[in-house]
């Protein structure tokens, strides 16, 4: 299977084989008129199996929700078709409307206006947790 | 520089430790301090009925020569008319000096100190903290027991909605030599994330078990809870297990001569009054060190905002 090698963009690579739907969702890529491509489960030396994102278009994409998603993943910016920039991507310390919190009892249920803010508590778990409730995010 | 108690762990031990030296002294002298907040204002934002921690903190505020503005259920206040909790803090920090809230969803609290220029104290927030009832619950154990290393303490009832269980686990567990008895029905047990990250975390020795007699013996603490009907949602689990423990005079027969029996009130039969003449019985002393710690608290916060 071929897909074409992007001039000016981002690839997403070395996801976690079933991740990459998820990512896609998160980042909004469906919001994007230009093309993206998601690869599953293509083979990886490093990794046995993994999900690739291709973004044929020079956009900013949240880190955090990268790094919240599946913190292993490489980010390489093209130009011109050249590799210009590789990035490896670590967990954010606090995540700002990124994910929402389900709690009921929540202050955020009620009011709408305040930012969904969870914070990194267990690195090593991958823990998050809201901030006004400290319910665990899932 | 302004601070806020939101958590009780936003207090390190020798802060702990420095309140309790500040309500002890109050309490051997109280003149010294009748006139310490003259012309400050404590409000107090309750949206949300409470009797005992409201007037805990109103007769704090009075007993150092200041004064009290607020509102005791959300009806009353412009949260009936859909003002967020962000713009009250700041409407607030513009008539007082100090704000002690009580709110019904938990995180209110934060929201308010987030947006307010004055010091917010948490007065409780829905299931969530309540950590001035954490600071009652440390002056009693620091004055019955006269420290907190070392000590055997057991939780009973509602071990999972109890958020001053929770709070004085969090509090307890930085202190060396704990053990913790937690007693409760299997569907009140301590939430698991509780036991992970505090008690497994911090390699607190722990049994959970649902027969407190057996474990009486061993007890420097008993800490009773309420089986609270507003945290279920379903009310046939409530009234199935609502009388789950009653503390009553035969099951005391094993336990020490110097227990402390604990309970964050209002209580409603989980223990007998034929316990509350029993010198082990400490939960009436309890509210009253209750009032002496938030007297503490509020001069540490307006010391510290510069208020004062």
């Amino acid at each position: 299977m071929n897909i074409d090698s992007i001039s000016n963009g981002i690839v997403i690579d070395h996801i976690t084989a079933g991740l990459g739907m998820r990512l896609y969702e998160l980042l909004g890529l469906e919001k994007l008129d230009c093309s993206v491509a998601i690869i599953k489960n293509v083979h990886s030396v490093k990794l046995g199996r993994k999900d690739i994102i291709k973004i044929d278009s020079d956009i900013p994409v949240s880190l955090d929700v990268i790094g919240y998603v599946d913190p292993g993943v490489t980010i390489n910016i093209i130009r011109s078709g050249e590799l210009v920039e590789k990035k490896s991507i670590e967990m954010p310390e606090q995540l700002r409307n990124v994910i929402f919190c389900k709690n009921p009892r929540c202050i955020t249920t009620t009011e709408q206006e305040l930012p969904h803010v969870f914070k990194l508590t267990d690195r090593a778990n991958k823990v998050y947790r809201c901030i006004y409730c400290e319910t665990k995010a899932n | 520089m302004k601070r806020s108690l939101i958590d009780i762990l936003d207090f390190s031990p020798e802060e702990l430790q420095a309140l309790i030296d500040t309500a002890n002294d109050i309490i051997a002298n109280p003149a010294a301090y009748r006139d310490l907040c003259r012309g400050k204002k404590l409000a107090t934002l309750f949206f949300e009925p409470s009797t005992r921690t409201r007037l805990s903190f109103e007769a704090a505020m009075y007993e150092l020569g200041g004064n009290v503005i607020g509102f005791s259920e959300a009806q009353s206040s412009s949260a009936s008319k859909g003002e967020s909790v962000a713009d009250t803090a700041k409407v607030i920090s513009c008539y007082a000096d100090i704000i002690a809230m009580r709110h019904p969803k938990e995180g209110a609290p934060l929201v308010a100190a987030m947006n307010a220029s004055i010091p917010v104290i948490n007065a409780g927030d829905g299931g969530h903290n309540h950590p001035t009832q954490t600071l009652a619950d440390l002056l009693t154990i620091y004055r019955e027991k006269g420290g907190f290393e070392n000590l055997t303490v057991g939780f009973c009832g509602d071990l999972k909605f109890g958020r001053t269980v929770h709070s004085l686990i969090s509090a307890l567990s930085r202190y060396p030599g704990l053990k913790l008895y937690l007693i409760s029905p299997e569907e009140l047990k301590l939430p698991s994330y509780v036991k992970k990250e505090v008690l497994a975390a911090k390699n607190i020795d722990y049994v959970q078990t649902t027969d407190l007699e057996g474990v009486m013996p061993e007890l420097d603490i008993l800490y009773m809870t309420r089986v609270q009907r507003e945290r279920f949602f379903n009310e046939e689990d409530y009234l199935r297990l609502k009388d789950s423990y009653i503390l009553t005079p035969d099951k005391l027969q094993n336990a020490r001569e110097d227990l402390c029996i604990m309970h964050p009130l209002p209580r409603v039969n989980e223990i007998s009054v034929a316990i509350d003449d029993d010198p082990r019985a400490c939960y009436f002393k309890q509210v009253l060190y209750g009032k002496y710690m938030r007297m503490a608290l509020i001069l540490k916060l307006l010391k510290e905002a510069g208020t004062l």
